[in-house]
Formats: structure tokens, C-alpha cells, sequence
């Protein structure tokens, strides 16, 4: 368990790390990365049962999948500052015979990554899966999944939503990165959901939560709430409030964030906004 | 000509399903997944026997492949079943994604396949998944011929950590093969020796292969049969050998020319062999409604057309 201070101050080091590996990279996508850094530091730094030696199946420990893959530098810049793989990689992202993928993946053996995500819409169905292998096993540990709200879109979540809640998949956590921001524009514009997003997965059976996911104390209370809940015969689904690009002043909020990479003069800017803390890669 | 003892007539789905029964029993890691399908699957029997291990996914095949992807990561050995159709089109992206690229040990197993299936008619007959699946890196694409080879596939890939797709079909056909052979992924199978030319068949075709072998051989016509129930990996070797003495092909499948079997071995021999050759398979078209039988008839799948194809090629060689 780690504080809420070093929670944030983590965060802000994970944060100089997207911006940086982007920036090296001249491409990714840094908006979904920065807005969900906070929930993915809490979750590897405080709330998960996890083991940085890695073990693909997961056996005896908590899984986390991460749907929208397009946040991979979020995902990597995480996964190597909490010890699965040396931060120095975190400069290959995106190069040529790189373990660190544009989108997570599996092929290159990168400890952290179960599957490949990219393509959007497949990661609760994936989740669930390994849930039911975890039921099979009489393994008590919990399987969580973040995606993008851009990505409820595609039908696939639906038939996902639908399985687990007919199949009481009560140890699995999805988390929405609920930033109303998708590539041509707001989730509203481009196709709204026409309706709460509260009241539809509701309506499919699962346990809703709402989160802060700005707020680490918010996170980390929340996490603790959806724990237990699991167990109860529903699966679990928290809309997470985040904005996009968050918190650098000329990123937040807008989608022109979604997948363009920082200037020079944009990387300096933005990383004055955000302290180290552990020293970049 | 080999005769052949035709043991009974039987679907393919059901070797299938025994195999998949038999595997609930040795193997405890082996789940399976349906997708409102399980009665056509064959699958009902492991599903009553084992109702802690069957997950019915309902009409959402793309979320099927997901779960499979899922549990193959936790340690299990998912089969899923649907119509061959549903097992490759309409969820190729999941399969790319999450099974293929990804490297689960997933296995795809796939009914109805081709024409045969019959007067469902062209939305359900696929003849386009054994290229579908044969492009993936890291998918293995089987295509056993009768009852007790699709039990016995069925029983083999379970031990074979990879991604496979396993095809098979509706209707009754020859049961030939024994059903205490083993079965070996990747290797061809040698059914009768011959020196005028090869046919390479896979599925049930492999019986009118068979049935074509006995008319040429009254012709005067000595045919090498092989069986090649594994698409991918390709038995490169026993392919090779076999034309190096016969120096003329014909290969027959229920599919279509572009990405089938055929296809497969004309690329193989182009490399390394030219060879007169040609393909007994549907050409660039859809299917449509008919008894199996006559369906073969029309989309010249059957030994009479097998026939002809030898008769030509030998007259290119």
C-alpha cells in the first residue's frame, strides 16, 4: 500500500514519462494516457495483488487488462515503474524491434502484457474469460479492465456486459475512462449513447460505481468499495470522470490530444507543468 | 487402387462432439464454449456432463472468442463451436487480435462448413475460412475427413499449445479411416501409392478422392491419393516427394480456389516444383440452397469431376 502523497507523486512521474516517450516517438497517444494516470498509478501502486515477476496466466493474483490499447505509453511507463521491465526501455516505445509496441502486445514477450489491444472492444470479453478461469480455479483474486468511452461504441462490449451479468461474472472490475473526447470529436457529436451510461449497464445487471479520476483519494476509496463489492453475483462497472490530456493547461480536455505527438516547445511546456519525482528514464 | 472399409456413415460434427466428450473426461483444463448452436455442435453430451465447464455464450460470437482468449490466458484449453461461417468471418478481427497475434490456446471448432451444409443456402456456407485462417501467423488450420479423424483431431489438439482452427461438416459421409489411428497435426497421410498423378484431398473429399481413385484406375490410370487434413502447417516433404514421381497434381477441396488447399500447394510447387496442376474446388462463387449431394454435383466437388481434372492434367504433363 502506498500513500496518497507518493500516489500523486508517482503519477506525475508517469505522466513526464507519456509526454517524453511520445515525444520520442513522434507519435502515440498521449490525451487518454494523461487522463488516466492517476487510476492506473493507484491501481499498480496500491491496489492490485500483482507481481512484477509476471506470470502469464495470473494465477494467485489480481489481472489487468487494458482494453483501449492506444494508452499504451500510460500502460508501459506503469508497468516499468513498478518493476516489470528496466525504465530505460521506456525510450525503444514504438522503435523498431521494440518490446514496448505502439499498442500493447504480446509478441515481443513484454512482462505485464497478457494481450494484445488495440483494435477496439474486445477487452471485457477477454476479462471475463480469465474471470471464469479464475472462478474455475476457486482463485479468490479479481480481474480489472479499463477502457475508453469512445470505445462503448462498439458492439462487442455489449454482448461482454450482457455474458457477465447473465453469468453472475462477480470478480470482474471494467473501469470507463469517461472523458466525453474520441478521435473526430466529443462521444455526444460523433454517437452518443443516447442515455446514462449509469442507467444502461444497470439495466444489463451490474453493480455501477462513479469515480474521481482526478482525485487519488476518490480513486483509491472507490477501488476499495468496488472490492467489495465483488463476490455478489454482479460484475462491476465504475464511470470514472477524466479529462482528457489532463493536467497540462493547453492538452486538457480537448480531443486534438487524442493521438498527435507534443512539439519540442509543447514537451517543455508541458513537463514544467508536472514535478519529477523519480527521476526520467 | 486400396479398397476402403466403409466402417458406417456418419457426420463429421459428431466425431467432434465424441472427441470433445472424451477429452472432459482426461483432461479437466479443456472448457467449451457455444454460441446457441450446441445441439448442431454435437456439443450437448459435454455440456451435460460437464455444466461447470460449458459456458453458453448465446448469438455473440465475437464476445466468444474474447472469453476463449481469457480463459486460455488463465490456464484453460477453450474450445469454442459455432458454424464455420460464425467461426471466421464474422469474428476475424477478434480472432486476429486476441487469439492469433496474441498466441492463446485457443481452439476454434467449426460446423457446417461449404456448401454441404445445404438449404440454409449461401449465408450460412463459407468457403472462404480456410484462407481466412490460413493468412493468421501462428493459427494451425485442420481439416480432418471423416467421423473417427475429426474425433481423433479433436482429441490431438487439446495437447497442442497453439492456435487452431478444426473444420468439419453436416452432412453424413464415409466413415473409412480406423478409429483407433492416431492423429498426427501436420503430417499427410498416405492412402493409396500410385505413379501417374497425386491427389491431394482434404475433408470429406478425401472419400471422393477415393471413389474417383477406383473409376481411374479402371481407366487404366494409377492415382496417389494423400490426405491432407492439416492446411497449416503444409507437409511440405510428403507433398514434394510424391510429385517428384507423379509429376501431376489435382487437389480437391470444399472451398474456394483462392486460399484453399489448392492454393497452398500451387505456391508450394510453383517454389519448388512446377508441375501441371489442377483444382477441384468452388471457382469464385457463392453457394446456394440443395441437398448436399446436389450441391456437390453443382459446384463440381464430387468424384465424377475428380475424374476429369486428373484426365486433364495428365494430358498437360
Amino acid at each position: 500500500m502506498t500513500d496518497i502523497r507518493t500516489l500523486e507523486q508517482t503519477a506525475s512521474q508517469v505522466r513526464r514519462d507519456i509526454l517524453r516517450m511520445v515525444h520520442g516517438a513522434k507519435s502515440g497517444h498521449p490525451g487518454g494516457s494523461l487522463g488516466c494516470a492517476d487510476f492506473l498509478t493507484a491501481l499498480y501502486f496500491n491496489v492490485l495483488n500483482h507481481d512484477p515477476k509476471f506470470n502469464m496466466n495470473g494465477k494467485n493474483e489480481d489481472v489487468f487488462f487494458l482494453s483501449n490499447g492506444h494508452i499504451s505509453p500510460l500502460f508501459y511507463s506503469v508497468l516499468a515503474r513498478s518493476g516489470y521491465f528496466p525504465v530505460e526501455e521506456l525510450k525503444t516505445f514504438r522503435k523498431l524491434h521494440s518490446r514496448l509496441q505502439g499498442h500493447p502486445a504480446t509478441a515481443e514477450h513484454l512482462p505485464g502484457v497478457r494481450i494484445a489491444s488495440g483494435s477496439l472492444g474486445q477487452g471485457v470479453s477477454v476479462a471475463a474469460g480469465t474471470a471464469l478461469a479464475k472462478k474455475l480455479e476457486g482463485d479468490k483474486n479479481l480481474v480489472y479492465v479499463l477502457m475508453g468511452d469512445g470505445e462503448l461504441q462498439e458492439g462487442q462490449n455489449w454482448e461482454a456486459f450482457m455474458f457477465a451479468a447473465h453469468h453472475k461474472v462477480d470478480n470482474l472490475i471494467v473501469t470507463v475512462d469517461y472523458n466525453g473526447q474520441q478521435i473526430d470529436g466529443s462521444t455526444m457529436e460523433v454517437l452518443g449513447l443516447g442515455g446514462d451510461i449509469k442507467d444502461k449497464l444497470m439495466a444489463f445487471g451490474w453493480e455501477i460505481l462513479h469515480m474521481d479520476g482526478h482525485n487519488m483519494q476518490n480513486i483509491i476509496e472507490t477501488m476499495a468499495k468496488a472490492k467489495n463489492a465483488a463476490g455478489n453475483g454482479k460484475p462491476i462497472f465504475i464511470i470514472m470522470k477524466t479529462e482528457m490530456g489532463y493536467p497540462i493547461d493547453f492538452m486538457v480536455g480537448s480531443h486534438k490530444w487524442h493521438g498527435i505527438a507534443p512539439s519540442d516547445s509543447d514537451l517543455e511546456n508541458a513537463l514544467a507543468q508536472l514535478p519529477t519525482t523519480l527521476a526520467d528514464y | 487402387m486400396k479398397k476402403f472399409e466403409v466402417q458406417n456413415i456418419k457426420d463429421t460434427r459428431s466425431g467432434f462432439g465424441a472427441g470433445l466428450s472424451e477429452l472432459g473426461k482426461t483432461n479437466p483444463n479443456v472448457v467449451a464454449l457455444c454460441a446457441d448452436l450446441t445441439g448442431s455442435l454435437k456439443m450437448d453430451a459435454f455440456q451435460k456432463e460437464h455444466p461447470e465447464r460449458f459456458y453458453q455464450v448465446g448469438i455473440a460470437e465475437a464476445n466468444m472468442i474474447g472469453l476463449a482468449a481469457g480463459l486460455a490466458i488463465g490456464g484453460k484449453i477453450p474450445f469454442t463451436g459455432t458454424f464455420a461461417n460464425f467461426s471466421t468471418g464474422r469474428v476475424y478481427d477478434q480472432i486476429r487480435q486476441s487469439v492469433a497475434y496474441s498466441n492463446k490456446n485457443v481452439k476454434i471448432c467449426a460446423s457446417h462448413a461449404g456448401v454441404t451444409l445445404g438449404e440454409d443456402g449461401a449465408t450460412h456456407q463459407i468457403l472462404e475460412d480456410i484462407g481466412l485462417m490460413k493468412m493468421l501467423p501462428n493459427m494451425t488450420v485442420i481439416n480432418p475427413c471423416d467421423y473417427n479423424q475429426t474425433k481423433a483431431a479433436t482429441i490431438a489438439i487439446a495437447d497442442y499449445e497453439n492456435p487452431v482452427y478444426l473444420r468439419f461438416g453436416r452432412p453424413a459421409v464415409p466413415n473409412f479411416t480406423s478409429a483407433t489411428d492416431k492423429f498426427e497435426i501436420g503430417k499427410a497421410l498416405m492412402l493409396n501409392e500410385g505413379t501417374d498423378v497425386t491427389i491431394f484431398a482434404t475433408g470429406h473429399l478425401v472419400w471422393q478422392a477415393i471413389e474417383a481413385g477406383h473409376i481411374l484406375a479402371e481407366k487404366g490410370i494409377s492415382v496417389e491419393l494423400i490426405n491432407i487434413h492439416t492446411i497449416k502447417p503444409l507437409d511440405a516433404q510428403a507433398i514434394l516427394n510424391s510429385v517428384r514421381k507423379t509429376r501431376a497434381v489435382v487437389t480437391a477441396e470444399e472451398h474456394q480456389m483462392n486460399g484453399g488447399l489448392g492454393d497452398s500447394i500451387c505456391q508450394l510447387l510453383a517454389r519448388e516444383l512446377p508441375t501441371p496442376l489442377e483444382m477441384v474446388a468452388v471457382n469464385d462463387s457463392f453457394g446456394q440452397s440443395g441437398t448436399p449431394d446436389e450441391l456437390m454435383k453443382e459446384y463440381g466437388l464430387d468424384a465424377a469431376h475428380i475424374v476429369a481434372a486428373v484426365e486433364r492434367v495428365i494430358k498437360r504433363k
